[in-house]
């Protein structure tokens, strides 16, 4: 993978890093039967910043888990950084996962009865890192949440709102090309909330991360070059945002 | 990545300590139950070949009742019982017998001063002694005319003289059997170990007319040992006696049977056969055991899928490969495996060496069954900590971290 063109069709910085063409899913079979997603086609540059929005059950998820690599479409092609993605075997996909991809769950996801520190190493242990580089690292993504003093906490010795910045630090640790976070903010009050912007709006300038972000909230998506509204399965709206936070 | 995949399946070990320890536990009951009991069955089978051996390998034992009656049944009612004048015959027409002694026995109560004890009393000659290979140490033997007379004198084993006379001389001393006061004329030689858990130096030798007439009230001799010379044949000393037994029992031909003559080899195998069936019993709990143990584990593996198939999906989301998980939970269950199955090995050697030495027969552990023991717990290890660990690394990460 590391011979990734930058761009698909050398159209320069703009052209597509991710690209969804005519994306399905579709949960169980005949009468049972959810469409979670009905023919979603999206693309989104290189450094770009683009919030999601859309009321619950309109397949923000299942679109983001599809450009994570962590579910696949029913129909549809996904083409990241110009390679057809449905094609890659399991092994490509992990491999992809694990260089280019950052994602922060929903429901974060740590493992359990495994301290902060553990947690946000783990990711660089399957990336073959030594010890004494991996623990530095992790250190660094820990304080850049503002977990200091918290690397030896198990999750359960944590509140919600920093295992949602576990699990953040364990995204950006490994320094991926694209962060994918499903409602990062959805459990932190409002002062912590516009912390974690601020380190995302950070991490998209200084390091030309690019950053896919799920929110219900208004505010959050303000810090986002574009915002993304799905219903019901489809994009419904796909606008610039003009009232640009920083 | 070797190293590093031993380290993460260590530290899930450790993060898991009550699984990891459940898990153990079922290997370790596993696989001590079939050591301990095999090892103690082949300790015991062991034990009663050379008790046999001990015995003398060229005595002959003829006793009456037909032979499918066993050595155990008392010869039955209708079968004559044997004399005094048989054992004379046996010793006098067939030349390959050494020596052929009357062995009458009863269980009574000898009692000294204020000690009593319990102990065999058998009524037999002096022929006894040579038969059994068995000298008197201290005192002497019976004089003819105390055999004749049918006298009460006795012989003591040295156990029995432990018991009722401790340190002191039991030489000229009188003891009672039941009404009969017995003068102490000599002591047998310690035999030591004891034979099929019997203490063989607990008993008094008396003359046998003394035991026919003053015990039993009859003329008969319930047993009669024969030693066979050094170097003549057992089988074929054993076919004379019969013939001499059916001719002195007038037993015309194609009538079988009414007495049985026994040599040490066959009271041999089948008391081998008694502890082979016992060995059996107890492998066969251990079985139970083992299979238990295997359950045990299953259960704890199955219990943890649902969690293990979110850590799962946990790993493979942030980039771990399939086959760096399953390698992962593969190391995990062997780890365990090896852990359970060394403690299992040590506590089950412990618990055999004590049952051994508690029923006092030889230590033999059996490499064979401590690693087939070993291997069936390691395999119901991995396969139940490895295989839900497979069907979930296959799934897609999503569906693995849904799994409830
Ligand atoms: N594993 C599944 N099996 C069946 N249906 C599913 C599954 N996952 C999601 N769905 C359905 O797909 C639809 C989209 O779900 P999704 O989780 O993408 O919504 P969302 O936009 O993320 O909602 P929220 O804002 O509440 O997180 C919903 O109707 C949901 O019920
Ligand atoms: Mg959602």
């Amino acid at each position: 993978m590391s011979d990734v063109p930058e761009t698909a069709g050398g159209a320069g910085r703009t052209a597509s890093l991710i690209e969804l063409r005519g994306i399905t899913k579709v949960y169980g079979h005949g009468e049972a039967a959810v469409h979670a997603l009905r023919g979603v086609d999206l693309s989104v540059g290189s450094g770009e910043f683009v919030a999601i929005m859309g009321p619950s059950g309109s397949g923000k998820s299942t679109a983001m888990n599809i450009m994570g690599c962590l579910d696949t479409p029913t129909v549809g092609s996904y083409h990241f950084s110009g390679y057809e993605v449905s094609r890659f075997d399991r092994d490509q996909r992990a491999l992809l996962r694990r260089n280019y991809l950052g994602f922060v769950f929903q429901g974060y996801n740590l493992l359990a009865r495994t301290s902060a520190l553990d947690n946000v190493e783990l990711p660089l242990i399957y990336q073959g890192m030594k010890a004494s580089e991996r623990h530095g690292l992790a250190m660094q993504a820990l304080a850049r949440v503002g977990l200091e003093g918290r690397e030896t906490h198990d999750p359960s010795e944590l509140s919600g709102g920093q295992q949602q910045r576990v699990a953040i630090a364990r995204a950006i640790v490994g320094r991926p090309d694209v962060l994918l976070a499903d409602e990062p903010t959805g459990n932190l009050d409002t002062e912590r909330s516009r912390e974690i912007m601020d380190l995302l709006t950070n991490l998209n300038k200084t390091e030309n991360m690019t950053i896919l972000m799920v929110t219900h909230e208004p505010d959050m998506a303000e810090y986002a070059h574009r915002i993304v509204t799905f219903v019901d399965g489809h994009v419904a709206s796909d606008k610039r945002n003009t009232a640009m936070v920083a | 990545m070797l190293l590093e995949t031993t380290r993460l399946a260590f530290s899930a070990i450790l993060r898991n300590a009550l699984r990891s320890f459940l898990t153990i536990l079922g290997i370790i009951i596993g696989v001590a139950a079939v050591i301990a009991m095999v090892t103690v069955g082949q300790g015991s089978t062991a034990q009663v070949e050379t008790d046999v051996s001990k015995l003398g390998s060229n005595l002959l034992m003829i006793r009456p009742g037909q032979a499918s009656q066993g050595p155990g049944s008392a010869g039955g009612a209708y079968s004559a019982s044997l004399t005094l004048k048989d054992v004379e015959a046996i010793e006098a027409e067939i030349p390959s017998v050494r020596a052929a002694t009357p062995n009458s026995s009863q269980s009574m109560t000898a009692i000294f001063g204020n000690e009593n004890h319990t102990t065999t009393v058998v009524g037999t000659d002096n022929r006894y002694l040579v038969a059994r290979d068995w000298p008197v140490e201290t005192g002497r033997e019976f004089y003819d005319s105390e055999l004749r007379a049918g006298a009460a004198a006795c012989i003591l084993g040295t156990t029995v003289v432990t018991e009722l006379f401790g340190s002191s001389n039991p030489f000229g001393e009188t003891i009672r059997i039941k009404q009969i006061s017995c003068r102490v004329v000599g002591v047998l030689e310690s035999k030591g170990a004891s034979s099929f858990g019997s203490d063989e130096d607990d008993r008094i030798l008396i003359p046998i007319r003394t035991f026919q007439r003053r015990i039993a009230g009859n003329q008969d001799v319930s047993m009669i040992y024969a030693a066979v010379r050094d170097g003549a044949s057992t089988d074929k000393a054993k076919t004379e006696i019969e013939r001499l037994m059916r001719e002195r029992r007038r037993i015309s031909p194609g009538e079988e049977d009414d007495f049985n003559v026994m040599d040490m080899k066959q009271i041999s195998s089948m008391l081998t056969g008694i502890t082979s069936v016992l060995t059996g019993m107890l492998s066969a709990v251990a079985a139970v055991s083992l299979l238990v143990g295997g359950i045990g584990i299953m259960n704890i593996m199955l219990v943890s899928v649902t969690e293990r198939t979110r850590e799962i999906g946990i790993r493979l989301a942030i980039g771990a490969t399939e086959s760096q998980v399953l390698f992962q939970f593969l190391v995990e269950a062997i780890v365990l495996s090896l852990i359970g199955g060394f403690l299992g090995i040590v506590f089950g050697l412990t618990l055999a060496f004590a049952g051994s030495r508690m029923l006092s027969v030889p230590f033999m552990p059996d490499a064979g069954i401590v690693a087939l023991a070993f291997a069936f717990s390691a395999v119901v290890g991995i396969v139940f900590g490895y295989f839900p660990a497979r069907r979930a690394a296959r799934m897609d990460p999503i569906e693995a971290l849904r799994h409830q």
